[in-house]
């Protein structure tokens, strides 16, 4: 148990090294990166089936008991985060390998990708609020080279902007640990959870809301969510894949974990984060219809579903919470499956700008396919994963009597479903222009991942029971902090 | 002391607050340093008062200081050093790509400022085609390049 729980951090770290000493052969570079990422995707799903089994894990790092070691703590919700994770970070990987670029051009590229999925590992299984600060920070720096590979000037640009907007963060995060320290003389999330009772509930919510604050930025949601259509979509595709769909789920997990567990009940910021639900979803909806390019048209339409995902936590009942969860699962994925699609066609046309595109889908009409039936996926049409995730939100929205936020949400998916006609009518449809295709050659490597991101994105709603059920669990274990507290701190 | 220190990382976050909202990026930088700064020393107050080093001092268990804040700020300032010099390096290539200093704005931001110029362009134009003596169409050009 206690190598389930270390590997995901562990594995990929000394992979990390060991692909900066074979740095000269890219060929053993990718065969590292491929077999750790694999072996971790093994790992994960070990993990989630050993914490769904028997309840969460923890462990403590050199033997030092719980409030003064650190912890490792596998619950159900870090466990399905992990494997969703993999799942994405493995068909990327594939990905960057088939469309060359800076992965072909670049030693570092193999290596701080084998951190950053080490960053987010950490970030997931730790139980501690100033490891939680180590892992983002090990993620963000191995982001910030990612993004800026290249050095091309544009890459400079909105690198720039990244990297300063994420110092920020990191300053307000560490303020944010002060403040905890200087309250409680501990940073052990279940030791805070037992410790935050005692405090004044002005200080709790103060804390809670400096915390939301922080993540929020991390996660973009409304109205820290600025710098991420702008920075995002000058990466390479399968970079700005990962950033969009991983990043900002990190952070959201960040927020989901401090409002549930440090938070009681009476305590957590409802009516606040369901306004900031609401408010994310349509900002980043009305940006998106405003796009015109296809990459920056998806980087506003994860602002908009990262709302979804507040608004599910927002509600604090057990069925919004599980909402949350599967809407992750769904988002994640199928977000990826969308920027690795829009990938293809750039690879193909030379170009992502509606404008400059049209009638592909005489030329490709296999692309067209996968991108109608990944977009539909996203705004949520019966019967794929999409609309499920979508159904239980506004279930519990419904059975929790916030009108508002439901039809805000309703609203959101119609416009989601306008702007994705957008693209594939701006792309697909419409006369040929004979410049557009250019025919270059796909390769297999990229085609493969995103269709098999696009095929599991569809078979979420095969498995949509046991699935739902698993996130049904997940979030009764995190409204109830009690089983967490008891499973760090063993009493 | 402790006064004193709190004072002082408040000064610290007031000025890197300051320096952060220029538009230099030697500035933003020094004020993210700044920030930073201010930080590690609120965590480094947040163990309480004064009191005895704690593996080499001697006397009372509780006179001794807690040691667990100072290890934090060796993190943080280790990480900051770190992400410090990457923003450097960062900037030093925008420095030999552009030749300036100054942070740009965002993409969206010119755009919009592009499309509002060209509409005054168009604006002006109608109105001096209106006008009893239409002006030359030179003068509202458009800049060729922005």
């Amino acid at each position: 148990m206690t190598a389930l729980l270390t590997l995901p951090i562990a594995l990929p770290l000394g992979a990390a090294a060991l692909s900066v000493v074979v740095g000269r052969w890219r060929v053993a570079q990718r065969v590292i990166g491929l077999v750790t990422l694999t072996a971790l995707l093994g790992t994960s799903i070990a993990l989630l089936v050993l914490v769904d089994r028997d309840g969460a894990e923890a462990t403590q790092a050199g033997g030092w008991s719980a409030p003064f070691g650190i912890t490792l703590v596998a619950d159900r919700l870090a466990a399905v985060m992990l494997v969703v994770s993999m799942v994405m970070l493995l068909a990327v990987l594939v990905y960057a390998i088939g469309q060359g670029g800076e992965e072909r051009r670049h030693v570092g590229f193999h290596p701080v990708y084998l951190a950053l999925t080490a960053g987010v590992s950490a970030a997931f299984l730790t139980g501690d609020l100033f490891n939680l600060f180590v892992s983002f920070e090990v993620m963000l720096t191995s982001s910030y080279v990612l993004l800026t590979l290249g050095g091309r000037r544009d890459q400079v640009r909105s690198g720039m902007t990244y990297v300063v907007i994420s110092l920020v963060a990191s300053a307000l995060f560490l303020t944010a640990l002060a403040f905890v320290y200087a309250a409680t003389g501990t940073v052990n999330l279940a030791d805070l959870a037992v410790k935050f009772t005692d405090l004044p509930v002005g200080v709790r919510q103060a804390l809670g809301l400096l915390l939301l604050v922080v993540f929020g930025i991390k996660a973009a949601v409304f109205p820290l969510f600025f710098w991420l259509p702008d920075s995002y979509p000058t990466a390479p595709t399968a970079i700005t894949a990962v950033f969009a769909a991983l990043l900002t789920k990190v952070g959201f997990y960040a927020i989901v974990r401090t409002q549930t567990v440090l938070l009681p009940p009476d305590d957590r910021p409802q009516t606040l984060l369901l306004a900031i639900a609401g408010a994310t979803m349509l900002v980043g909806v009305l940006g998106a219809i405003a796009q015109n390019d296809i990459k920056r048209i998806l980087s506003f339409l994860i602002v908009s579903g990262i709302g979804y995902m507040v608004m599910g936590l927002g509600l604090f009942t057990v069925a919004g919470v599980a909402g949350a969860v599967f809407f992750i699962i769904h988002h994640v994925i199928v977000m990826t499956a969308l920027f690795l699609t829009g990938g293809l066609l750039e690879q193909r046309t030379g170009t992502g700008h509606l404008d400059r595109l049209g009638g592909l889908i005489r030329t490709a009409p296999a692309l067209a396919l996968a991108f109608l039936v990944a977009g539909l996926n996203l705004a949520g049409v019966p019967p794929l994963p999409g609309f499920v995730a979508k159904f239980a939100l506004v279930d519990a929205g419904i059975d929790g009597g916030w009108w508002a936020v439901v039809a805000v949400s309703l609203l959101v998916s119609l416009l989601t479903l306008f702007s994705m006609t957008k693209i594939w009518t701006g792309a697909f449809w419409g006369d040929v222009e004979p410049a557009v295709d250019l025919h270059r050659p796909v390769p297999l490597a990229m085609l493969a991942p995103t269709t098999s991101l696009v095929a599991l994105s569809l078979a979420l709603t095969l498995f949509a029971g046991p699935l739902y059920g698993l996130a049904e669990r997940a979030a009764t274990d995190l409204l109830d902090a009690s089983t967490y507290v008891q499973t760090v701190l063993g009493s | 002391m402790t006064i004193v220190l709190a004072a002082a990382a408040a000064s610290l976050f007031g000025c890197g607050t300051y320096l952060l909202l220029q538009r230099q990026l030697t500035r933003i930088l020094i004020g993210l340093a700044l920030l930073a700064h201010g930080a590690n020393l609120l965590i480094v107050l947040s163990a309480g008062g004064r009191g005895e080093p704690t593996f080499i001092g001697t006397g009372d268990a509780d006179g001794f200081l807690d040691p667990l804040p100072q290890a934090f700020v060796l993190t943080a300032i280790v990480i900051t050093f770190g992400v410090t010099g990457f923003l450097l390096a960062l900037a030093y290539r925008s420095w030999v790509l552009t030749h300036d200093d100054e942070v740009q704005d965002d993409l969206e931001d010119r755009l919009v400022a592009r499309r509002t110029e060209a509409e005054d362009v168009a604006d002006a134009r109608a109105a001096a085609a209106g006008a009893a003596e239409p002006k030359s169409d030179s003068e509202f050009e458009p800049e060729a390049s922005r």
